[in-house]
């Protein structure tokens, strides 16, 4: 299993699939923060935006991510403020110039994205800014790779490469101690992801499980104590509700401490009804690799890249918007 | 998870805030999380913050296994 959605990506690209031999299957993983978003986040946020004229401030590809009433793209198109922004850094900017209004910041990401909001929120702590907030939708990986690990179909973990930099090679050690499976933590390139899986199946063939660190250019064995020790000091764990997992204890993080002033479901309450996800939508599946997008009755018709029914087809790293995109193998 | 480019640290301006090159173009970023970054390194740049610094010899070591299997696969073809 690739975990990570960026792989996902990556693999298709470079049509790597085609290449593999019969024997070695590939599924894809829950590493795609995006995907494994519950639609209510999505209406909670909008929720806000509408309650109290918030600005909500976004990654890119959450714009289109259906809710149960819309998409935050129709939140702005109905008149709603969305500001789209590359990074975290940029909300302060934008709470700034929308004093006294309140600026959320839409918090959807893994350990590589987590420290950057993390840097921001200590930043935006000393310049003393009032009208910032941040949604919590934050997950870690290593709560659901357990789960997936017990799976007894899957073999091996193509492990994410940016998650790794900042965690380490050696937090995964529990693969093998616990499960007896292997890892190889891989880089982006085509051929750093075939090298990956060559040591994986060798590994996954030969029944000695170990973790490999195949991208030693930018993953050191001890990950980027910094980065984590920042997180510490604003986030803590909590449950965390994953699209196609569930409720899964101790995998996402809440703000604590003096960073609970940012959080704005405490500050920015809102009634948010339970959502409903359309049934015939597979991403549930297609997140814990049981199922794959060709075999969703609504992929390439119903469900599109423009015209999507659920975040896989919308999200940059969704398993089926690479299937859409670069054909199913 | 983790869309991540490596550019170059051309200069640290401010406490924590450094300059990138990107083709010509210098972008700010964020070195609070890499202080032992120094200028003339690689960084992996995410969301805008440097996340780690590249190291060098593993690269080199890396980009020369590349450059054997493509040499490799060009045999394979040519016999």
């Amino acid at each position: 299993m690739e975990v990570c959605g960026t792989h996902t990506m990556a693999i298709h690209a470079a049509g790597l699939k085609k290449l593999l031999p019969e024997n070695l299957q590939l599924v894809s993983g829950p590493g795609c923060p995006v995907c494994v978003t519950e639609k209510s986040f999505i209406d909670h946020a909008i929720l806000i935006g509408e309650n109290y004229q918030a600005c909500i401030v976004t990654f890119g590809d959450l714009v289109r991510v259906p809710g149960s009433f819309g998409s935050l793209g129709t939140f702005r198109s109905e008149g709603g403020r969305l500001r789209v922004v590359y990074s975290p850094a940029d909300a302060i900017d934008i709470a700034i110039e929308e004093a006294p209004r309140a600026t959320v910041f839409l918090g959807v990401g893994f350990e590589t994205t987590v420290p950057t909001i993390a840097v921001t929120l200590k930043m935006a702590l000393a310049r003393g800014i009032d009208n910032l907030f941040v949604l919590s939708a934050f997950k870690t990986i290593h709560q659901p790779l357990r789960i997936l690990a017990a799976k007894e179909d899957l073999h091996g973990f193509l492990l994410p490469g940016h998650v790794s930099a900042i965690l380490g090679s050696d937090c995964y050690n529990y693969l093998v101690a616990d499960f007896h499976k292997p890892g190889v933590v891989a880089g982006f390139e085509p051929l750093d992801i075939l090298l990956a899986l060559s040591d994986l199946a060798e590994m996954a063939a030969s029944g000695q499980p170990k973790i490999i660190n195949d991208y030693k250019r930018v993953v050191r064995s001890q990950g980027n104590p910094a980065a984590r020790e920042i997180v510490d000091e604003v986030f803590e764990p909590s449950d965390a509700l994953w699209r196609g997992l569930g409720n899964i204890p101790a995998s996402g993080l809440a703000l604590k401490g003096s960073y609970t002033k940012f959080d704005a479901a405490i500050h920015l309450p809102v009634e948010v009804p339970p959502a409903r996800d359309d049934p015939r939508c597979l991403c549930a599946s297609i997140l814990t690799g049981s199922k794959t997008p060709d075999r969703c009755g609504l992929f390439g018709t119903e469900c599109t890249p423009e015209d999507p029914v659920g975040p896989c087809m919308v999200s940059s790293e969704g398993t089926c918007a690479a299937y859409y995109k670069y054909g199913a193998a | 998870m983790c869309l991540a480019v490596p550019m170059q640290l051309v200069e640290i301006t401010d406490d924590g805030i450094g300059k990138v090159d990107s083709a010509g173009v210098k972008a700010a970023v964020n070195i609070t999380m890499i202080p032992h970054a120094r200028v003339g390194d690689y960084l992996i740049i995410h969301a805008g913050f440097g996340i780690e610094v590249l190291d060098r010899e593993e690269a080199e070591i890396r980009l020369d296994l590349f450059k054997e299997l493509a040499a490799a696969c060009e045999a394979e073809e040519e016999a």
